[in-house]
């Protein structure tokens, strides 16, 4: 019997409709396991922020996650243009949002502070033009 | 922890089809031999199934008109809903006047309570800034979901009892006041658009007890009461308490109008409703004041015991209010404590597959591995809404694997070869047969 449960999930490049899709499924996985409410809203909206990211910046991606008994693990891996600064990226409303994007409410500069916010463990590795993967952690 | 439900079955109607369980929101309906069950904790009393089942087998439980008889006095509590199911209707005096005249010993409209709940509304939220957006407790079917399904957005609901809970306990203080008569002699009835309600009186939510003492539907006192409409009547008593504000919350939107707020978002809809609670979970609008939910169609106007297209009554609600006053009920030096609800409102887990995370693990996986296996049609014909609720089922205990008629088709498929098998065995002997063995999995 396996000691954790994986999922793996496909995020596609600008599609605005779909975004949210994988985070709403770990959401309702998390509820159906017993999770407690506080921990579910950690994953779901650093997971969120993270999933949208991907949409909107990085071209899309893969995001694995891992559930185990203690904790709950999100690796969001793109192969988008990769971040610069990272620290820079880190402050509260940093953003390199186009316009397009922020008229369509996103785009604040709030995504990476709000994933540090929500999770317990965080960690951001970047190469410019190879991609970024960000890892969460969410202890339950 | 009690469960009740407005909905009956009549199972000579059932026919067992998959039209409620594919509609129902919580997928808390299956077909167990042949019939439509519903999974009590999982109901929110939504009325989808009322609506979609085409054999009129789901019936909703409400009072018969005769309930009037059980008490010495009785008050109608018309919903607003009530006023929008008349044609050319100009005065809600009409309508409350023809309730006396049905037998009714007097009237307390729910839309007269719903102008003062408006008013404390505006002050708890103005009062509570940090805990919006605010999310309206008036619809029972939305209250009920967020309780089993949105923890987090239990502390978002305006702690404040539906309206027509208000209007029940002012009616009563104002019977017994009136008449004199004990408690058990006085009739609060409730004149509803919704069987939700009859739900939220039996078994209620924040409360110890509700003052409804019945909910008759509307459709039932629609026809009476026709008889009895008239304009023509010499000038009366008046008998309306309420304006603009109180009637409009019949529909979606009037209860935010009633908040005088630009800052807010109205849903309809019980699939619309889980939409929104879903992106409000993950912060996806934490600048908004007020989340006004229905569960219907259209508002209350759409609940199952109205008689009118929701969209048509509407109309005719919008037609009756134009010439209204704002609203015509105030809070005044009343005491407002009894609006607010008495006990905080719990989160019941009842989704949950495991007592602990190592429970809930093995089930998780389990519920995967029978998905691998199922189809993935969602057909329905095992019973469950979707293959994923079926492995659900299994995994709590509540299905057998062969309850999926593909999965049944491939072992009638095995069983048939290992019958040719047999039948090749005794014509061409062991030798012969055995070297097919290896082809037949035995499940």
């Amino acid at each position: 019997m396996s000691k954790t449960i994986k999922l793996v999930y496909e995020v596609t490049a600008d599609d605005f409709t779909r975004a949210g899709e994988a985070s709403g499924d770990v959401k309702s996985k998390l509820k159906m396991m017993g999770v407690s409410p506080e921990a579910v809203r950690k994953v779901a909206i650093a997971m969120y922020e993270g999933e949208i990211n991907m949409v909107i910046h990085a071209g899309g991606g893969r995001i694995d996650v891992e559930i185990s008994e203690s904790e709950v693990t999100v690796v969001l891996a793109d192969k988008g243009p990769g971040i610069e600064d990272i620290e820079q990226a880190m402050q509260a409303g940093w953003s390199t949002a186009p316009d397009n994007v922020r008229s369509l409410g996103f785009g604040a500069g709030m995504g990476l502070p709000n994933i540090k916010k929500y999770s317990d463990f965080m960690d951001v590795k970047s190469q410019v033009g190879a991609g970024t993967t960000v890892t969460i952690k969410v202890l339950l | 922890m009690k469960f009740n439900n407005s909905v009956h079955l009549d199972t000579e109607k059932c026919k067992g089809c998959i039209n409620c369980i594919k509609r129902c929101p919580t997928q808390a309906i299956r077909v167990r031999n042949g019939k439509a069950v519903i999974i009590k904790e999982f109901c929110i009393d939504c009325g989808e199934c009322i609506r979609i089942c085409p054999h009129h087998a789901k019936l909703p439980i409400y009072d018969p008109l005769p309930v009037l008889d059980d008490y010495e006095y009785t008050v109608a509590l018309p919903a607003p809903s009530l006023y929008s199911q008349f044609n050319n209707l100009d005065d809600t005096d009409i309508v409350l006047r023809a309730l006396l005249k049905i037998g009714f010993d007097n009237v307390y409209e729910v839309s007269s309570a719903a102008e003062l709940v408006s008013e404390i509304s505006r002050r708890y939220i103005a009062e509570n800034e940090d805990k919006k957006p605010f999310i309206s407790s008036a619809c029972p079917s939305v209250v009920r979901l967020i309780r089993i399904r949105f923890p987090n957005l239990i502390e978002h609901i305006i702690p404040l009892s539906a309206p027509a809970e208000v209007a029940a306990s002012l009616a009563r203080k104002m019977a017994s006041e009136k008449t004199g008569l004990p408690p058990d002699k006085i009739g609060i009835i409730f004149i509803s658009p919704c069987p939700a309600k009859v739900t939220a009186v039996k078994n209620p939510i924040g409360i110890e007890k509700s003052d409804i003492d019945a909910v008759v539907a509307i459709k039932d006192v629609y026809p009476v009461m026709l008889n009895h409409m008239s304009h023509s009547d010499a000038v009366l008593e008046e008998l309306s308490a309420s304006g603009k504000i109180g009637v409009s919350w019949s529909r979606s939107g009037g209860e935010a109008g009633g908040l005088l707020t630009d800052s807010y978002l109205a849903a309809d809809g019980i699939e619309n409703v889980i939409k929104v609670l879903e992106d409000m979970e993950d912060q996806k609008f934490p600048d908004l004041n007020f989340i006004e939910l229905n569960a219907c169609f259209g508002g209350c106007v759409g609940g199952t015991l109205t008689v009118e297209n929701p969209y048509v009554a509407k109309a005719k609600l919008d037609r009756l209010r134009k010439y209204m006053p704002v609203s015509k009920s105030r809070i005044g030096d009343m005491n407002p404590e009894p609006l607010f609800l008495q006990d905080k409102i719990e989160y019941i887990p009842v989704f949950k597959i495991g007592a602990d995370m190592k429970e809930s693990i093995a089930a998780m996986a389990k519920i995967s591995e029978l998905c691998d296996k199922f189809p993935g049609l969602d057909c329905g014909s095992c019973g469950a809404p979707t293959c994923r609720a079926l492995a659900e089922d299994i995994v709590s205990g509540r299905a057998n694997e062969r309850d999926c008629i593909h999965l049944l088709r491939g072992y009638i498929h095995q069983l048939s070869e290992q019958f040719n098998l047999l039948d090749s065995y005794t014509k061409h002997g062991a030798a012969d047969a055995l070297s097919n063995v290896s082809d037949v999995k035995v499940e």
